[in-house]
């Protein structure tokens, strides 16, 4: 298939999914702000947030404080914050948008609506807006665009890449979300030592929908290590790195052709330190690290898929 | 051709219901109005829909007005569609003889029968194309011929040649859409008519893209090149792609290396063979062509006058349909065919002959007044319809050069019934059949698309100028 094709499918979805964990991360502070004796959330907590996304310099620029309020409508809504929600949503159907005819009419009128919609949200009517019901929606945007593509465009090659976009920027959120929420949680070691704890931890499992399934998985109280192992480890659990390694992995595979060898040594290098990783070897090479450096591999990874499939750089 | 009364294609003179609109005509008569302004509403609902999944784009979200649908279909008797088939394939056939022509021997010049300096010092003629070979001899292998239709001395409406457009004719989308439309609106309708298919035009392109690949190539590859997502007809370019299932790439996507043409792949180069461009002549290359041109390839033309690339159309079909040109296609198929044409051109005074131009500017007032190398409705004056001191700007406009004129009497194009906001009534139309030319036969699918003034009164049919489109039936 064309190049630019199949470029636009793959940042259709990843900007997609880059606006539902954009808002998972919000939401995720959101509830910790309206936890008794939280007051409102503390500066610290809105400040990891603008860290995750390497905002914070942007933020800086607008001179705004760094209260809830704010902190939230920079990062859903300003249009010169290319990473907010309202941008990544709008990218996310300029992509579509560019290859309606590779698209099913259910995937291009599912991502236009979506556009439609948060196109007219300004401050005033986000401010009267319930959050979580808000936070819910983009979510569900996301869903509805992830079953509709699973459902109704045929698995070919250019499903595939709608799907590795989808999981390359999981992989990425993931990482980011875990690296900044550990470390300001971890003051205290190993275990939970106050309620307040067990909810933090717990909003950050919900926020990537896995509150149930830790429990499921552990059968156990929340402790941070386990919380690393099921987000970094865990296969089954698809918003893990494990999980979206084995996607990217696999579709890599399947889509490889003479140019793309340098994608493929990545990113089976990648999956092997996932599937091969034991957590007591992340942890004594400090998780802090050991994330920064997926990080830095995860992305380098979308540039050789860039290079190898999306913009040759043979003319 | 002056009768005062149009033809129109429903009533004869008499208020009597044509035959081959009886069936019709009895089923409006039991179809309750309601109905009808449901379907109405429902065909509008639908192409707006469509319309926004291809038109509504920009970082500005804008909307782009959507060409207006009239669910009251123009029929065509079969008879009357073969004569039109067996004219129109007479005539492109003798305008690509004419293209070969003046890009070879130029033996139509030597002969004398169409002036040298009117093809030669034409801005469409492309000297680059001098002595290049095309597949099949081929040059127009899309062409959209505008006909329209005039009351005769007997009542009887004879069909007209308006324009042959041999660039990158577009419209033909909306022919199958409006077909699919009224299938889905009106199945019962269907049930009442044999109405010949046209729903295979993606296949008939296909074909005849195919069909003139470079020679050697045994599975070619096709591919059709937009302007991009902003051109206004880029819902036609996707609509086709996807139709005949081949890519829609744009300039940025090919590139040349050794005067072969690929396209950029996740699998790597692939080598491109045939490509269908929507794009004019003048965006094709920029090493060749306007410099500026983001829109096309560097190195495109190199590669096709070697010969190992297919553009259809071929570049400079444009001297063959400008109007300058026009009113010798009559001596075309003769000169080339040994035929007498089919179709009839509408007679045209050449305000460059003193003759025809001393006429011209005695009868202003009557007469229909074109720019030659214009298109799309400007820079025409329509005499009846002109007030004096527009009639007098052009008088100016004309002898300044009068060498860039060309005068028409002023058709009363036949008429339709059409849906309009008080009812029913009759609304001027043309109807632009596309003749595809590929390989051994030239092909066509029955009828064409019928383009409707929705003013009353309106001659203009034109979509940038608030015309309309009609489902087209060629029956029996």
């Amino acid at each position: 298939m064309l190049s630019r094709t199949a470029d636009h499918l793959y940042w259709m979805a990843r900007y997609t999914e880059r606006a539902e964990n954009t808002v998972r991360m919000l939401d995720v502070s959101y509830r910790m702000s309206l936890l008794p004796g939280a007051n409102g959330g503390d500066t610290e907590s809105w400040s990891a947030i603008l860290d995750i996304s390497e905002l914070s310099e942007a933020f800086a620029r607008t001179g705004r404080p760094l209260s809830a309020c704010d902190v939230i409508e920079f990062v859903v809504l300003d249009r010169d914050n290319p990473s907010s929600v309202w941008n990544c949503l709008r990218a996310a159907r300029e992509n579509a948008h560019a290859v309606r005819g590779t698209l099913t009419a259910e995937m291009w009128e599912t991502t236009n609506a979506t556009w439609l919609e948060i196109r007219e949200m300004t401050p005033q009517k986000l401010r009267a807006t319930d959050l979580g019901e808000f936070f819910e929606w983009v979510k569900f945007r996301s869903h509805l665009l992830r079953g509709v593509t699973f459902g109704t465009m045929l698995h070919d090659e250019a499903f595939k890449f709608v799907r590795l976009g989808t999981f390359l920027e999981r992989a990425d959120n993931t990482a980011r979300l875990l690296d900044v929420k550990y470390h300001s949680l971890l003051p205290k070691a190993e275990g939970l030592t106050s309620s307040t704890d067990f909810y933090q931890w717990g909003a950050l499992l919900r926020s990537v929908s896995a509150f149930e399934t830790y429990r499921h998985v552990y059968r156990d109280v929340i402790t941070p290590y386990k919380v690393a192992e099921l987000l970094i480890l865990n296969a089954d659990m698809p918003r893990s790195l494990h999980a979206c390694l084995d996607e990217i992995n696999g579709i890599l595979g399947e889509i490889a052709s003479i140019h793309s060898a340098e994608a493929a040594r990545q990113a089976g290098e990648l999956h092997a330190t996932l599937h091969y990783g034991r957590m007591d070897d992340i942890f004594d090479a400090g998780l802090h690290p050991w994330l920064e450096r997926f990080l830095v591999r995860i992305n380098r990874l979308g540039d050789s898929i860039g290079e190898n499939f999306l913009v040759p750089v043979a003319a | 051709m002056n009768a005062a009364k149009p033809f129109d294609e429903m009533h004869a003179a008499d208020g009597t219901i044509r035959t081959h609109y009886q069936p019709y005509s009895e089923w409006l008569g039991h179809t309750p109005r309601e109905l009808i302004a449901r379907k109405r509403k429902e065909a509008d609902l639908a192409f707006h829909r469509v319309g926004i999944t291809f038109n509504v784009y920009g970082a500005d979200g804008g909307k782009e007005r959507l060409i207006p649908f009239d669910l009251l279909p123009r029929i065509i008797p079969g008879d009357e569609w073969r004569t039109l088939e067996a004219g129109l394939r007479q005539r492109v056939r003798a305008l690509n003889a004419f293209l070969a022509d003046i890009y070879h021997g130029q033996e139509i010049l030597r002969a004398g029968r169409i002036p040298a300096d009117q093809v030669l010092d034409n801005a469409q003629f492309r000297p680059e194309m001098k002595g290049v070979h095309v597949p099949g001899g081929l040059y127009a292998m899309i062409a959209g011929i505008d006909l329209v239709r005039a009351a005769g001395a007997d009542g009887k409406g004879d069909y007209y040649v308006l324009e042959d457009n041999l660039r990158v004719p577009s419209g033909v989308s909306y022919l199958l859409e409006n077909r699919k439309m009224m299938m889905r609106l009106f199945p019962d309708l269907f049930s009442r008519y044999d109405v010949q298919p046209v729903e295979h035009y993606p296949d008939l392109l296909l074909e005849t893209l195919r069909a003139v690949a470079p020679a050697g190539v045994l599975d070619p590859t096709a591919v059709l090149l937009t302007p991009g997502a902003f051109n206004s007809a880029y819902f036609e370019h996707s609509f086709l792609a996807q139709q005949m299932g081949i890519e829609l790439v744009e300039g940025q996507d090919l590139f040349v290396e050794d005067d072969t043409v690929f396209m950029r792949t996740t699998q790597g180069p692939r080598r491109v063979d045939v490509i269908y461009r929507r794009l004019d002549d003048d965006f094709l290359d920029p090493e060749v062509f306007r410099a500026d041109s983001m829109l096309g390839v560097p190195g495109l033309m190199s590669a096709y006058r070697a010969g190992r690339v297919t553009l259809a159309n071929a570049v400079g079909t444009g001297v063959a349909d400008d109007k300058s040109i026009y009113p010798y296609v009559p001596e075309m198929v003769r000169f080339y065919l040994g035929e007498e044409p089919i179709l009839n051109n509408v007679p045209t005074w050449m305000l460059r002959e003193p003759d025809d131009l001393a006429y011209t500017l005695a009868h202003l007032p009557e007469l229909v007044v074109k720019e030659v190398h214009g298109a799309g409705g400007y820079g025409m004056l329509v005499g009846p319809a002109a007030t004096k001191a527009e009639i007098e700007e052009f008088r100016q406009r004309i002898l300044a050069a009068p060498e860039k004129y060309i005068a028409q009497p002023t058709l009363s194009l036949s008429t339709c019934p059409t849906f309009v906001d008080a009812g029913i009534a009759p609304r001027h139309i043309d109807l632009r059949p596309f003749v595809l030319s590929g390989g051994r036969e030239i092909r066509m699918v029955p009828g064409g698309l019928t383009r409707v003034a929705l003013k009353a009164g309106s001659l203009v049919v034109n979509s940038s100028q608030g015309g309309g489109t009609k489902d087209t039936w060629v029956v029996g």
